[in-house]
C-alpha cells in the first residue's frame, strides 16, 4: 500500500469575481512507505498547495488524494501524519513537554501515557532537559526540534513539512537535516518535504520532485541513491554535486518550458 | 531575588526623588510667594487636612472604591461572556459590535443622568452601571481580538489535528485571549476609578470621593478638597496596581509562569 497517492489533482483559487489562479494541474504522484520526497520548484509553484492538499488543509478541485490507503480527510480524522511548518508553531503558554503533548491529548491519551511519549521523544530529538521549560526559552533550531517532536508524537507513519528549517542559519540547517534523517531511520516515517533549496532537498530525499509555476504542476522526478546512511562527507561526494547539478538544471528547464508555453499561447 | 528587589528600587528612586523635589517646589513657591489658598494651597496644609479629615476620606475612598469595583468586577465578567458568544457566533458579532461602539460614544454624563433617572437618587447603582458599561466595552474589544487572533500556523496545526470548534476555543483562543484580558484591566482600572468620581457629579447620594472634592472646592475648602484628590489618587493607583500584581501572576512570559508549568 503507497503511503500517498495522488492523482488527477488540480486546485483553483478564485481570488475575487473573475480572476482564477490555476494553482496545480494535472498532479499525479505516489509516494511509497519509507521514501524521502521533496517538493521543489520556484515560488508559486504550488508545492505548498499540494503539501495542504495532502494534509487535507484544503480540498483540491478535481482528482483525488489517499493518505495511508484511505481517502485524505479520514487520514487526517485519524491524524495519520505529523505536520511541522517553517514557523515552529509551539503554543507559548505549554511546555515543552505539554507541546508535544497536544496531540496526544486530542486522541484522548491519559496523562501519564502522554507523558512517557513526551519524554520518549525529547530523548528523540536529544533535548531530554527541556521538558519544563518554556518556548521563549529555546533557540530557533531547537524549537524547531521541538515541533517535528510534536509532529511524530503520535507516531504517524508519515511526516509532511512546509520549509521547517527555512527561517535557520546555514549551520544549524545541516545539522537539522542530519538530525531528521537520523529521526526519520528510527522511527521508520515517510517524508514528503517542501523546500526551496537544492541542497536540502538531494541531501534529505530518496527522490526529488520538480515543480513549476502558472499553472503548478510537475515537470521532473529526479532520483537521488545516494544511499540510506548520509553524512557530513555525503556533501562533500561527486555523486552529491552532481545530483544538485541535475535538479539546478531540471528547474532551468522547468522555467524555460513556462516560457515556450506562453509563446505557444500567443 | 534580592537582586530583583535591588533593581526594583533602583527604577523606583528617580520617580520618588523626581515626585519629591517637585512637592518641595511647591511648598516654596507658596510659601515664598505667600501665595493664598484660595489660589494655590500647600502641600504640607493638604498633607495636614488629609491627617486630620483622615476617616471621613477613607469613607469616601470606600464609596467610591466599592462603584469602581463592581464597575470592574462586574464589565469584566460580562465583557468575557460577550466576547466568547461572539467569536462563537460570527452573526451576532455583526450586531453587537457597532452597538456597544455606538453606547461607548455617547458621553458619560449623559449616560449618568438618564441612570441617576431610572433608580432612586440615594442609589448606587447609576453609578456602578456606568463603571460597569465602560470597563465592559475596553474588555469586549480587547478579548474579542484575542479570542480571533489566533497565528494561522496555530490553527493549522489544530487542524491537522482533526480538533473540534470547542477544543480550538479551550486549547487555543483561551489561552491566546488572556494577556489581552489582562491589557484590558490594566487600562480599565484605572478608568473605572475615574468613571466611580465622575458620575457623582451628576446627582445621586453625596458620599463619594467625586461629589467631596467638587463640593469643598465650591465652598473654598480648597485643602480639604485637595486632601480628597490626593485620596483619590491614593484609590487609582491602588486599582492600577493590584491590576498589573494579577497580570505579573497571570500571563506567561511573567514572572510567575516559570513555576506554575513546572508541574
Amino acid at each position: 500500500m503507497s503511503a500517498v497517492v495522488v492523482s488527477g489533482v488540480s486546485k483553483v483559487f478564485s481570488t475575487g469575481k473573475s480572476a482564477k489562479v490555476d494553482a496545480l494541474q494535472g498532479i499525479d504522484l505516489a509516494i511509497e512507505p519509507g521514501e524521502f520526497v521533496s517538493l521543489i520548484g520556484p515560488s508559486g509553484c504550488g508545492k505548498s498547495t499540494l503539501l495542504r492538499l495532502i494534509a487535507n488543509l484544503t480540498e483540491p478541485t478535481t482528482g483525488s488524494i489517499t493518505v495511508n490507503g484511505k481517502p485524505s480527510r479520514q487520514a487526517r480524522l485519524d491524524q495519520d501524519y505529523g505536520m511541522a511548518f517553517q514557523q515552529a508553531g509551539l503554543f507559548e503558554w505549554r511546555s515543552v513537554a505539554k507541546n508535544i503533548e497536544l496531540p496526544l491529548e486530542l486522541k484522548g491519551w491519559d496523562r501519564a501515557k502522554r507523558r512517557a511519549r513526551a519524554m520518549e521523544m525529547l530523548d528523540l530529538v536529544k533535548l531530554p532537559d527541556f521538558a519544563h521549560h518554556m518556548p521563549w526559552q529555546l533557540s530557533g533550531g531547537m524549537q524547531q526540534r521541538i515541533a517535528i517532536a510534536r509532529a511524530l508524537a503520535a507516531h504517524p507513519p508519515l511526516l509532511l513539512m512546509d520549509e521547517p528549517f527555512g527561517a535557520l542559519d546555514e549551520m544549524t540547517r545541516e545539522h537539522m537535516q542530519a538530525e531528521l534523517l537520523r529521526i526519520c531511520k528510527e522511527t521508520d516515517t515517510t517524508v514528503v518535504f517542501v523546500t526551496h533549496s537544492i541542497p536540502e532537498a538531494v541531501y534529505l530525499s530518496t527522490r526529488v520532485v520538480v515543480m513549476s509555476p502558472r499553472p503548478g504542476r510537475i515537470t521532473d522526478i529526479i532520483e537521488v541513491p545516494l544511499g540510506g546512511s548520509r553524512d557530513d562527507d555525503t556533501r562533500e561526494t561527486g555523486d552529491f554535486f552532481s545530483k544538485i547539478t541535475e535538479v539546478r538544471e531540471a528547474l532551468r528547464g522547468a522555467e524555460y518550458a513556462v516560457g515556450a508555453r506562453g509563446i505557444e499561447d500567443r | 531575588m534580592t537582586t530583583r528587589l535591588t533593581a526594583l528600587l533602583r527604577s523606583l528612586w528617580p520617580p520618588a526623588a523626581f515626585g519629591a523635589v517637585m512637592l518641595g517646589i511647591w511648598q516654596l513657591v507658596v510659601r515664598g510667594f505667600d501665595l493664598q489658598p484660595y489660589f494655590l494651597v500647600a502641600p504640607s496644609d493638604i498633607y495636614a487636612k488629609f491627617v486630620s479629615d483622615f476617616s471621613n476620606i477613607w469613607d469616601a475612598m470606600v464609596v467610591s472604591g466599592t462603584n469602581a469595583a463592581f464597575g470592574l468586577l462586574f464589565g469584566a465578567i460580562i465583557g468575557v461572556l460577550v466576547a466568547f458568544m461572539l467569536s462563537r457566533f460570527r452573526i451576532l458579532d455583526e450586531l453587537v459590535m457597532p452597538m456597544s461602539i455606538a453606547i461607548n460614544a455617547i458621553p458619560a454624563f449623559v449616560l449618568v443622568s438618564v441612570f441617576n433617572n431610572m433608580f432612586s437618587s440615594t442609589s448606587e447603582v447609576p453609578r456602578r452601571l456606568m463603571v460597569t458599561l465602560v470597563v465592559f466595552f475596553v474588555v469586549l474589544v480587547n478579548v474579542s481580538k484575542g479570542l480571533r487572533q489566533v497565528q494561522p500556523v496555530h490553527s493549522e496545526l489544530m487542524k491537522s489535528y482533526a480538533a473540534s470548534g470547542w477544543e480550538i476555543m479551550r486549547k487555543v483562543r483561551v489561552p491566546n485571549a488572556i494577556p489581552y484580558l489582562f491589557t484590558a484591566l490594566r487600562i480599565s482600572a484605572p478608568l473605572s476609578v475615574i468613571y466611580a468620581y465622575v458620575s457623582e457629579y451628576f446627582g445621586g447620594s453625596q458620599n463619594g470621593l467625586g461629589h467631596r472634592i467638587s463640593s469643598n472646592i465650591s465652598n473654598s475648602k480648597n485643602a480639604l478638597g485637595w486632601a480628597y484628590v490626593l485620596g483619590a489618587c491614593l484609590l487609582g493607583l491602588a486599582f492600577y496596581m493590584i491590576s498589573i500584581a494579577m497580570e505579573a501572576v497571570a500571563t506567561p512570559g511573567g514572572a510567575g509562569s516559570r513555576n506554575r508549568e513546572g508541574s
